[in-house]
């Protein structure tokens, strides 16, 4: 069965097809594109070359992965929205997935740029499942057990060099792996926010004149 | 052959709206909102509303197609609201249209949002004058267009320098201890008070102001000082003259601007829009004035005033007829976008 994976929890979009053949997964094409707050912009272009790349139409897949986050709400949401979409559109089942659980692999702590100062991270044993979090840290606060992979810019701040990593089409598969087998299982596409939204309730009328 | 079938997907704001058209036939216009969610902080928290339009997105496609009774692979065009509005909201409503429009290998049609609340009049009494006015109202905006081509050409004469109207409902409805939105405990409250009890300012009416912008700021705080006022002294505060004098300023305003400009035009046909025209004073002030100048008033019932995804399907279906480009396959939003670019 084909599939094609998404995933924009990080500054670098992802958008990749892959063949799964058993529990195999063997990726056709990817595509990793830096893109900042142009989430939107930049998938739907980036999904028709990855299937372009691996000459195969959007009809002959069988399955959309999403990576679910943690990550920038914002942009976040553009790759859960778009997984949904296309698998609603072409009556195809959508599983989603930890986005940290996609990056690197074996053990490690995965760490990703947050925002506001502080990274979301991910802890993984010997034979890559995840053992704590999905969490967000100030880094300086963080007590994470190497080794470290994910967001670089982070290591002064941390203490402890992090190797660079990122998502990766074959880690979105091997997350989905369980769900792909059985999508049945799988729930709704729901974003791991992690935070709540921004929000004071206004505790007088009094700023209608002052403000 | 059968007109296209467009599929519109509007979420500027705190409305997920679907709506699915075939030429200017409404076939469905299914509606998930998250107004109740925004109440207990007096206004739209954007965050809230991008949450709750992730999760109803799909829901309210396959809502508004059951409705329609068509299916997806039915689908002809789909058209989505680029700006002006809420960053991330539209972009929860910008990647889904993109994403179906893929996958149903569609043209796509990112559109204003504010000449979708104009199109949205042509599904209930017809293809628009052209030229026609468009005084659009809501608690996001507070506008006049001129239309003299609404799939390719539409130009602001005015708007708001502030506060939109709607924003000045709701700060007045808090300060009078009514609920959000305030718009509609305003309209009934009013209903039982005197308009010209309280003489209120009238924003931007002087002889040297510019002639088309609005102005709602200093209304507010008027009607706050005011109320404050009689609350300091002790006195009790009559929420109905309080009500219908503010909303009187608001309608006099509006509606004494709107028909100017047509006159200044040289325009016979007025469109009223957004979810402040659904205000009862505001509507029959609006007949009054343009019956008395001779000009057609065109208003949408109050379902369609307010943003839904009928408005958007409405737009993009004049888009097909019209023959207008589709847009990129990387088109963005653009939460300022400006009222000269009908589609992007
Ligand atoms: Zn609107």
């Amino acid at each position: 069965m084909l599939v094609l994976a998404l995933d924009t929890a990080t500054p670098t979009l992802v958008a990749g097809v892959a063949r799964r053949t058993g529990g195999d997964a063997e990726v056709l094409a990817e595509r990793a594109v830096p893109s900042g707050n142009r989430h939107a912009e930049l998938l739907v272009p980036a999904v028709r070359e990855a299937l372009a790349a691996a000459g195969v139409a959007l009809a002959d897949v069988g399955a959309v992965v999403a990576g679910l986050g943690p990550g920038p709400f914002t942009g976040l949401r553009v790759g859960v929205v778009t997984a949904a979409a296309l698998a609603d559109a072409r009556g195809i089942p959508a599983v989603g997935v930890c986005s940290l659980d996609a990056v690197g692999s074996g053990a490690r702590t995965v760490v990703t740029d947050a925002r506001r100062r502080e990274v979301y991270w991910a802890a993984y044993d010997a034979t890559g499942a995840r053992v704590e979090g999905p969490g967000v840290v100030r880094p300086e606060e963080a007590r994470l057990t190497g080794p470290l992979v994910g967001d670089p810019r982070f290591a002064d701040r941390l203490g402890a060099p992090v190797e660079p990593a990122g998502v990766t089409t074959a880690g979105l598969l091997r997350a989905a792996a369980a769900l792909l087998d059985d999508p049945s299982a799988a729930g709704p596409l729901v974003p791991l926010y992690l935070r709540r939204p921004d929000a004071v309730p206004p505790t007088s009328f009094k700023p209608v004149t002052t403000s | 052959m059968s007109e296209p079938l467009v599929i519109g997907f509007e979420t500027s704001c705190d409305e997920t709206g679907v709506g699915v058209v075939r030429g200017h036939t409404l076939l469905a216009d299914a509606l998930a909102t998250s107004v109740g969610e925004h109440e207990r902080f007096g206004g739209v928290v954007p965050e809230i509303a991008s949450r709750a339009h992730l999760e109803a997105m799909v829901p309210t496609v396959h809502r508004a197609l059951a409705d329609a009774g068509v299916s997806a692979t039915d689908v002809d065009a789909v058209a989505v609201t680029a700006g002006p509005g809420l960053t991330g909201a539209l972009l929860v409503g910008l990647a889904a249209a993109k994403a179906y429009a893929l996958a149903l290998d569609v043209p796509l049609y990112g559109v204003n949002h504010l000449a979708a609340h104009v199109a949205v009049d042509e599904l209930q009494h017809g293809p628009l004058a052209e030229p026609s006015l468009a005084l659009l109202v809501s608690g996001g905006h507070s506008s006049l267009l001129l239309v003299p081509d609404l799939a390719r050409e539409v130009t602001s004469l005015g708007r708001t320098i502030d506060d939109a109207a709607g924003e000045a409902f709701d700060k007045v409805a808090r300060v009078l201890g009514m609920p959000f939105p305030g718009g509609p405990p305003i309209d009934r409250a009013a209903r039982d008070g005197d308009a010209s009890a309280i003489d209120f300012p009238r924003g931007l009416t002087g002889p040297r102001d510019a002639a088309y912008d609005f102005s709602f700021s200093g209304l507010k705080t008027a009607v706050a000082r005011w109320v404050e006022a009689r609350q300091r002294a002790g006195e009790p505060v009559p929420v109905a003259d309080v009500a219908a004098s503010f909303q009187e300023a608001v309608a006099d305003v509006l509606t004494a601007k709107a028909v100017r400009a047509c006159r200044d035009h040289g325009v016979d046909h007025l469109v009223l829009g957004g979810g402040v025209a659904a205000n009862s004073r505001l509507r029959a002030l609006a007949e009054e004035r343009c019956a008395a100048a001779g000009i057609v008033l065109r208003v949408p019932s109050p379902r369609l005033c307010t943003d839904n995804g009928a408005m958007v399907a409405a737009l993009g279906s004049r888009l097909v007829a019209a023959g207008v480009a589709p847009s990129a396959p990387d088109l963005g939003a653009d939460s300022s976008l400006p009222i000269d670019v009908v589609t992007r």
